[in-house]
């Protein structure tokens, strides 16, 4: 459902992306790897839309995703390098403004993946007094309440213990048995249950 | 269930009032600064009251302005530091409705503060007291001009180095309708005349601001996010 | 309807030859046009029987005002484009009629400066075109002072195209406010930088200077933006070719 063909993008006056293409399908997991600079956020915040390529396109559901573009954002959930809470909010608070404003939620649902994301000791704390491993879960938990089909994650194991990275590829494994598609950039490889996992590497070419 | 127009208005206000109210202290520096502001003139010009009161107008309102300059700090700041700003533009809701959002609570926090206390410096200026309802009327509907006009500039020095010279340097030319009009307003309510006119000039200036400034300021926001 | 030429105006390599070829001639042309019209105007003209000989300024000072506008003008137009189709060519057109239209503005405000001191016995009036001419100064030095501002290339033509369109639909509503200021203060005898009412003497070599001074900004604007291009894409062949 994920179509990603032939896309080119300048930074300045460096190529960063040239020529990217692959396709992902419902139940599908794509594991970016390449060095540091080699375009792994590039091309998630790329197919996020947040980013225009030169050439080239990303279509979502056999349709350019920059012209449906809120349906498309609609569907996908993006988790970039910086956790997006505001310090002064509660990790509860943040959920439910952030979220809020995408589609109606409620407080048990927050609960219930705050719970899944083992952050529930610490939700109704200022943000500002977690560690970043703490952040990190309660927006994950983010993540799984936006009920998103595709989820763009960058780095997504950053500032996470052994248990907290189990946790990731858990919930990786669990939205791709359940039709979801996930791209993520990684630095190392994540052992993944599920079958579909395509590797991907960027770099100079 | 996509969120209604209204719920996501509702959240950001909250949100941004909820915050606002968490560090105080960010609300009343502009306010410091304009009544320091109104404070310089007399010792740089006269203590005589009467004619403190001939550049009464002037002196409020571009203290208000500097005021509002300094103000515009917070409005996109902070969300685009910690990406906030980024999951709006990623959040399938309107851009531009949910900058509209934030430009009026923006004003609710420091035009309407402003216009409100604005009376204890124009009583130090030489304002007299029948003039002060249309004074506050004229700076409240001017702050809103400046609050949507200023969120433009705003998103567009997201992504430049020292942003907030170059903030100010983009918003006081455009300003300079708001600030004839509002001036004016002042001056008429000292005088004892009728302010309709420049009044009626305010509130065009706000409503093309409210249809055209979240437009322009959304896509200054995709951009910088780039 | 044909759309080629729209498209060939987005190659950069089409547009860096045709401004090759152009700019000289229509340099030229507006060398000759600007001659005859100062002869015109300096020479040939009567004295006005009111500012004497001091009305002459206006031969440069009003093109000068105007073209700052039309430079505005035709950078919102070129920043739209590129805003709009995605043309980074008419970026580059954009970025090249800034510093020229900033010029022309300092000339009219010069000009405007050195009317004043005979007429008026002060160098500056806060006369309302004059005032606007200033704001639009201002405007022109933040457009650039963005663009100077930004570091990636594409965010800066962005972001600058968003405030040449936004500035160029304020710069009516500025003169319009401007006017207004103007026409409260009655009181102070306010000079009005108003043309000297022409005949027809005067008149031609006013409007052949505004032509005059239209094609000199169209030579620069395509000399600046070869440079431009150039500039940007010289990593790509044609560049290597065409300096070859």
């Amino acid at each position: 459902m994920l179509t990603v063909s032939g896309l080119h993008l300048w930074r300045g006056d460096r190529h960063v992306l040239r020529g990217v293409s692959f396709t992902a399908g419902p139940g599908q997991c794509v594991l970016l790897t390449g060095k540091n600079g080699a375009g792994k956020t590039t091309l998630l915040r790329a197919i996020a839309g947040l980013l225009d390529p030169e050439e080239g396109q990303v279509s979502w559901r056999d349709a350019p995703a920059r012209r449906s573009r809120d349906v498309f954002h609609a569907e996908l959930a993006y988790l970039g390098h910086e956790p997006p809470l505001k310090g002064d909010l509660s990790a509860r608070e943040n959920l439910k403004y952030s979220i809020g404003i995408r589609r109606g939620v409620t407080r048990e649902e927050i609960d219930g993946a705050l719970t899944r994301t083992g952050a529930t000791d610490f939700s109704d704390r200022s943000v500002r007094m977690l560690s970043a491993g703490q952040r990190r879960r309660v927006a994950l938990a983010g993540v799984l309440l936006t009920g998103a089909v595709l989820w763009l994650l960058d780095e997504p194991t950053t500032n996470l213990d052994a248990d907290g990275q189990r946790l990731v590829a858990d919930l990786i494994d669990e939205q791709v048995s359940h039709g979801g598609i996930v791209v993520a950039a990684v630095h190392h490889a994540m052992t993944l249950d599920a079958g579909n996992v395509v590797n991907l590497e960027l770099g100079s070419t | 269930m996509k969120a209604s127009a209204v719920a996501v208005a509702r959240l950001v206000v909250a949100r941004d009032l909820r915050l606002a109210f968490r560090k105080p202290s960010q609300l009343l520096q502009p306010l410091l600064f304009f009544m320091i502001v109104a404070t310089l003139f007399p010792l740089t010009l006269t203590p005589e009251l009467s004619r403190l009161r001939d550049a009464a107008p002037g002196v409020l309102w571009i203290g208000a302005l500097l005021s509002s300059l300094l103000a515009l700090e917070f409005l996109f700041r902070d969300d685009a530091q910690d990406g906030t700003l980024e999951q709006f533009a990623l959040s399938g809701q309107s851009l531009t409705w949910m900058l509209f959002a934030k430009t009026c609570t923006h004003w609710l926090l420091s035009g309407l503060p402003l216009a409100l206390s604005a009376p204890v410096a124009a009583l130090a200026l030489g304002v007299p007291a029948e003039a002060m309802g249309s004074m506050v009327a004229s700076l409240a509907l001017g702050g809103f001009a400046l609050s949507l006009l200023g969120a433009i500039s705003a998103g567009l020095t997201l992504g430049a180095r020292r942003g907030g010279v170059l903030l100010s340097l983009l918003t006081l030319p455009l300003s300079v309708p708001v600030l004839v009009f509002g001036a004016d307003a002042t001056q008429r309510a000292i005088a004892g005349a009728a302010i309709a006119p420049p009044m009626y000039m305010l509130g065009a200036l706000a409503v093309l601001g409210v249809t055209l400034a979240p437009l322009a300021a959304a896509a200054a926001v995709r951009i910088g996010l780039e | 309807m044909n759309w080629t030429w729209f498209h060939r105006l987005g190659s950069p390599p089409h547009v860096y030859g045709f401004a090759e070829r152009w700019a000289p001639w229509i340099g030229g042309v507006a060398a000759l046009a600007i001659v005859v019209a100062l002869y015109g105007g300096l020479v040939l003209a009567p004295e006005d029987y009111q500012q004497k000989d001091a009305f002459r300024m206006v031969y440069v000072h009003a093109p000068s005002a105007w073209l700052s506008l039309m430079a505005y003008s035709t950078m919102a137009v070129a920043a739209a484009v590129g805003l709009i189709w995605r043309m980074k060519v008419a970026h580059s057109a954009a970025a090249a009629c800034a510093p020229i239209g900033a010029w022309f503005t300092v000339a009219a405000l010069g000009t405007g400066m050195l009317w004043g001191k005979p007429m008026w016995g002060t160098y500056w009036v806060w006369d309302p075109r004059l005032t606007s001419e200033l704001l639009l100064l201002f405007l022109y030095i933040g457009y650039m002072g963005l663009r100077a501002a930004i570091e990636d290339p594409q965010k800066a033509d962005k972001a600058s195209a968003v405030f040449a369109i936004v500035g160029v639909v304020n710069v009516p509503i500025i003169k319009f406010s401007v006017n207004w200021w103007n026409s409260l203060h009655q009181e102070a005898t306010v000079m009005r930088m108003g043309k000297p009412t022409m005949n027809g003497d005067m008149l031609w070599p006013l409007l052949l200077m505004f032509v005059g001074f239209s094609l000199y900004f169209a030579a620069v604007v395509l000399i600046r933006l070869r440079a431009e291009l150039l500039r940007r894409e010289r990593s790509a062949s044609w560049v290597r070719e065409a300096v070859a």
